[in-house]
């Protein structure tokens, strides 16, 4: 899904727990999540915790967005 | 032949999704699957051990997992080890992967698998094993035994497997060929140019790789919108997307909404434990940070739809048609970036 939207000229960023799945499927930008059930949360977080993991994760996200890259990158 | 077997939670009966993240366990002869297996070997192999890890945790901890695994099988000095099937489940593929990876590298032993040919953990691990091609679901259980048995058999009896009993590994094989290759070469061209058919004796692989597009230059301008292949959906389900091999996606509208709850929304997808999707679906779709950051200034704007599908066990043609039907909607609404997220 990512290459195809990439093909259509739009930058994205796939945030995914298994990044050598991504690495496989083409990703460009790829910035790993925490847990396959729930890439951008972790429930044993109280919530004000885990909504400050999940602002950072999308702030990294967004960070990828804006760097160029020349070939599969992860931001780690 | 001492053969140790590693299966999932699920096959080794353990538990469904809700035991995904069940850490490696190692028991005593065959279990699950591994009935059958040594049932249709007929005494030409022994499974002495079955390791046992759940889905998620494996892929979760690769590094770990792979090393404990390891040490798991070692302890039974096992001719060969058999790993899956695993049809077409990613996650019990990639660990399937991981697993021939480390065992044939360290303990340097042949390892069979059964995946569908769309498995991930193929693509990625295709040359630490021999993968029988099996169907895309355990329904398929029936014919990927004997064809595991009769590669583990042919193993046994020390031949080399036929090119075509397993799934392409990517390793070029010696062989004599009675013409020498200027004269193969100059007839493959000669049909070439009268337009007959011939078959190339160095197939390129098909790297369908796209180039990664220009930065974004300045997120406070930018209309950013949210896809995911996790599942995320409104409350019911409204289009019936279904919980695996998805034959359709979903675009909802997202208007000024800056939450989302177990009231409003779930997860449709299968394959892995919904719990903590459908108790919170931000931590699939971060809609909260997305729309704080919006109210910051920090993107421009969030585009008003989002998009989701469910990547379990959707086959690529269909993800890619989803796609590029998503794609082309956020074109005509000039969005200019895009975060996707998987599970």
């Amino acid at each position: 899904m990512v290459k195809e939207i990439e093909r259509a000229g739009i930058p994205v960023v796939h945030v995914c727990t298994v990044v050598p799945i991504s690495l496989t499927v083409g990703a460009n930008r790829i910035v790993p999540a925490v847990a396959i059930p729930h890439p951008l949360g972790n429930p044993n977080l109280p919530p004000d915790e885990e909504r400050k993991l999940r602002r950072g994760l999308v702030l990294k996200a967004l960070n990828a967005l804006t760097v160029e890259v020349h070939g599969q990158t992860v931001f780690e | 032949m001492r053969i140790v077997h590693y299966i999932n939670q699920f096959f080794g009966g353990i538990g469904g999704e809700e035991k995904a993240g069940h850490r490696p366990e190692v028991r005593q002869g065959p279990v699950g699957p591994g009935m059958a297996l040594t049932q249709a070997l007929a005494g030409s192999g022994e499974i002495v051990a079955t390791v046992i890890c759940g889905d998620s945790w494996f892929n979760e901890n690769l590094e770990e997992a792979s090393r404990t695994v390891l040490d798991l099988i070692s302890q039974y000095s096992p001719d060969l080890v058999i790993a899956g099937p695993a049809f077409n489940a990613g996650r019990y593929g990639m660990a399937c992967g991981a697993v021939a990876e480390v065992v044939s590298k360290r303990l340097n032993i042949p390892v069979v698998s059964g995946m569908y040919k769309e498995n991930p953990g193929l693509e990625v691990y295709r040359k630490h094993a021999w993968v029988v091609e099996t169907g895309d679901s355990a329904a398929s259980m029936r014919t990927a035994v004997p064809a595991i048995a009769a590669m583990v058999k042919r193993l046994a009896s020390g031949q080399e497997p036929e090119p075509g009993t397993y799934l392409e590994r990517g390793i070029r094989l010696n062989y004599f060929e009675a013409e020498r290759g200027s004269k193969r070469a100059v007839e493959m061209l000669v049909r070439k140019l009268s337009e007959q058919p011939f078959t190339t004796e160095y197939p390129m692989p098909a790297f369908d790789r796209v180039a990664p597009n220009p930065p974004v230059r300045d997120l406070s301008k930018a209309k950013i919108a949210l896809v995911t292949s996790g599942g995320i959906v409104p409350k019911g389900n409204p289009d019936r997307i279904e919980s695996s091999s998805a034959s359709k996606f979903g675009k909802y509208f997202l208007g000024d909404r800056d939450d989302l709850t177990s009231e409003t929304h779930q997860t449709a997808h299968g394959g892995y434990d919904p719990t903590y999707a459908n108790a919170d679906a931000d931590r699939v779709l971060p809609l909260d940070v997305m729309r704080q950051l919006e109210r910051e200034g920090v993107i421009g704007k969030l585009h008003d739809y989002w998009y989701a599908t469910v990547g379990n066990g959707t086959s690529v043609a269909n993800a890619k048609a989803y796609a590029a039907a998503i794609a082309q909607d956020l074109v005509s609404h000039a969005v200019d970036a895009v975060i996707l997220t998987s599970t």
